[in-house]
């Protein structure tokens, strides 16, 4: 008989486990689906997971599309320990792209080595900006920050909505909806000759790293965890709650901010409608996949990032809908969720006697 | 001797030539790019109307849906051009800048932009279709049709196409009722069945009770029907979703273009071109007119539809006035194609100000 009991303590083991056992579950439910739509269940993984990332540009494009998912994750991990969901980093995409954008408008056809770091710099700004609006309302005004990082969300995309069809839209583009096109200097630089991966991808390692040290190696990691755990043992604890609840938020803003900065200083080179394929969404399932740890958001960053690519490729090559990349991303959250079970809970072994 | 292997080698190198033509024109790979899904019975579904009759044609055909205008167009049309696609359509604005970037690397890969006006380089065209033709016809029903003289339209973006189809049908209507005002809600969006519905609510409340969309989902219609309003189908039939509401609809055929130009790739006949075709050349479709509407104003429509194509008729006929007053097109003069691509202001007629 089998019976099931409640840990005593949730298992570390399990913990960074449940994750693969996520991915591996993912896999064979969709190679179930694949069946039942009628394509052969192996190729149609092959063609989703290994053929986009076979050749140098496709391992390029799968590193471009997991920047700025990493980054945004790195900074919702910050929130997400300390217990406050910003939900809104799609938003601080956004806005972060939007000032940035405007700073690159005004350098437009001028040349120079700082106008990078000025634009830049002017993304994350615009990021921490807008993240500051749930974060005060929360701590001066007790409102609930799901909510509101969620409908900032919206209007952050009305506004640049209203910028690139009216004031900012390129005088010589016949009133379509975009602007003109950044001067190269600021445009981050490409890496390789032909590939897309640019050096956005060394502000998201950066912050890998600067996010494990302040987690494992500082006071603030420290309470940011124990709030985490519960807010009472940090209220008895003296921590200053409103500080750390402002903090989070900025740093996630700043993140997110940057990762706008690195698809329209990036790949896109302007400001149209469309800059954010809802990374600021996607990246939520990244943090929880790779368990609000550093390196397990790098990891997960890739393997959420290869079901975009995935997805092209087997509807190129075997008409796959391309919306099964969405069911991927689905299943790979409600697996995790699913199996944290295991975290709590143990099946145990008991024999028929007595 | 050494001319001699020149000469041959040179002959070899044709004859290798003509053989590698002949092997790609005869199996010519064309592929479709979608902004939405093939299901929304608009824009994506009336161009993937258009690649089975590519298919139907004999070629085969790739197509993939639902592709953001994000910095993931230019991978999706890179990996297109390097599984061997001859010609790639691109089928929304959104991608003229990855389109022409790809294509300065795929020299030998046609690209077809919709709606665009890049052409960088030699193997990209574009095109798009006169549907302001369209709106002449449906100013013409909606004009005859409406008691309350307030014509509602639900317009998506404030861009010269949508502009020149909102003016092209306010002077159709003017034509046969010249106490009409055409009344505007910008919806913001392409695609977007709430605030579509919700914007044609808006215009029904001010009075409106003709229905006329520039936007592409079947909500305005079936709004419309609820109301007991009439409105037309926009990009494909709409007739089944609102019988009653549907008067007729305009609806885009891209079919013999995509046949004609995949054609044009295997006969080696491609050349770069910047298409605009109307009802004349079949791009821009009439639906069945609705038995609702009065049988003489039928046949005026049919005759107006034969004159659109025929071009003894243009949309754009002056004397046409602006807002203000001011002479845009003088009598006896149409509008040349220069002014209506960057056509920016509103005729007389038109309420409100085309939003900045």
């Amino acid at each position: 008989m089998i019976k099931i009991v409640k840990r005593d303590q949730p298992s570390r083991a399990i913990f960074f486990f449940t994750p693969v056992l996520a991915i591996f579950l993912t896999l064979v439910a969709g190679g179930l689906i694949f069946f039942i739509l009628g394509f052969k269940p192996f190729e149609a993984l092959k063609f989703f997971f290994i053929v986009p990332i076979a050749d140098k540009y496709g391992f390029s494009e799968l590193l471009l599309k997991a920047t700025p998912l990493c980054l945004i994750a790195i900074g919702l991990s910050f929130c997400f320990k300390s217990n406050n969901w910003n939900i809104g980093a799609e938003g601080q995409l956004t806005f972060g792209a939007i000032v940035s954008g405007g700073v690159a408008l005004l350098f437009y056809e001028q040349e120079g080595f700082y106008i990078l770091p000025i634009v830049i710099l002017a993304g994350a700004i615009g990021g921490m900006l807008y993240a500051s609006i749930p974060a005060i309302l929360k701590t001066y005004f007790n409102t609930n920050e799901i909510l509101v990082s969620l409908m900032l969300v919206y209007v952050s995309k009305l506004i640049l909505d209203y910028l690139v069809v009216g004031p900012w839209s390129n005088p010589e583009g016949f009133n379509f909806p975009e602007t003109r096109q950044f001067s190269d200097s600021a445009k981050l630089p490409l890496l390789f000759e032909g590939l897309r991966i640019h050096a956005g991808i060394f502000l998201a390692l950066a912050a890998v790293v600067i996010s494990w040290f302040v987690f494992y190696k500082t006071y603030l990691g420290f309470q940011m965890k124990v709030s985490g755990f519960s807010l009472k043992t940090a209220k008895y604890a003296g921590y200053k709650g409103k500080k750390m609840i402002i903090l989070v938020f900025l740093i996630s803003g700043a993140c997110a901010g940057l990762a706008g900065v690195g698809e329209i200083t990036g790949p896109i080179g302007q400001l149209h409608r469309e800059i954010s394929p809802d990374y600021g969404f996607t990246a939520i399932i990244v943090a929880f996949l790779g368990r609000l740890h550093p390196v397990g958001i790098i990891f997960a960053s890739l393997v959420v990032a290869i079901t975009y690519l995935g997805a092209e490729t087997a509807q190129i090559f075997m008409q796959i809908p391309k919306y099964t990349g969405q069911v991927f991303q689905g299943m790979i959250l409600f697996f995790l969720l699913a199996s944290d079970y295991l975290l709590f809970f143990k099946f145990k072994f008991i024999g028929s006697k007595k | 001797m050494h001319k001699i292997f020149i000469r041959s080698f040179v002959s070899s190198l044709v004859l290798l030539f003509t053989l590698t033509v002949a092997a790609i024109a005869k199996d010519v790979k064309a592929a479709f790019v979608y902004i939405g899904p093939t299901g929304d019975h608009g824009w994506t579904y009336q161009h993937d109307v258009g690649r089975k009759a590519v298919e139907a044609a004999g070629f085969k055909t790739t197509y993939v849906e639902g592709v953001p205008e994000s910095a993931d167009a230019e991978r999706v049309l890179r990996q297109l051009a390097n599984s061997g696609h001859d010609i790639i359509f691109t089928t929304s604005f959104g991608y003229m800048n990855p389109t022409n970037k790809v294509a300065k690397e795929f020299p030998n890969v046609k690209f077809e932009h919709a709606t665009g006006y890049k052409r960088e380089h030699a193997n990209v065209s574009t095109y798009a279709a006169r549907f302001y033709e369209g709106r002449t016809i449906l100013g013409t029903i909606a004009g005859t049709m409406t008691k309350s003289n307030v014509i509602g339209y639900v317009a998506s973006f404030p861009i010269p196409e949508v502009i020149r189809g909102i003016n092209s049908f306010t002077l159709a209507a003017q034509k046969v009722n010249p106490n009409i005002k055409t009344k505007i809600v910008w919806a913001f969006t392409w695609y977007d069945p709430g605030k579509e519905a919700e914007a044609a609510k808006a215009l029904i409340d001010q009075g409106a009770d003709v229905i006329a969309q520039h936007t592409d989902s079947t909500a305005i219609v079936q709004m419309a029907e609820k109301a007991g309003v009439y409105a037309f189908g926009q990009a494909s039939d709409m007739d089944k979703f609102a019988p009653k509401a549907v008067l007729t609809s305009v609806e885009n055929n891209w079919g013999p273009y995509y046949v004609d130009r995949v054609k044009a790739v295997a006969n080696g006949t491609w050349n770069q071109k910047d298409t605009w075709h109307g009802i004349g050349d079949g791009m821009v479709v009439i639906s069945d007119l609705d038995s609702q509407m009065p049988a003489d104003l039928r046949s005026k429509v049919k005759k107006l539809q034969a004159d659109l194509a025929s071009g003894k008729v243009h949309s754009f006929t002056g004397p046409i006035y602006d807002q203000k007053g001011n002479l845009m097109v003088a009598e006896g003069k149409t509008a040349d194609d220069g002014m209506l691509a960057g056509m920016m202001t509103y005729v007389k007629g038109v309420e409100g100000d085309i939003p900045k």
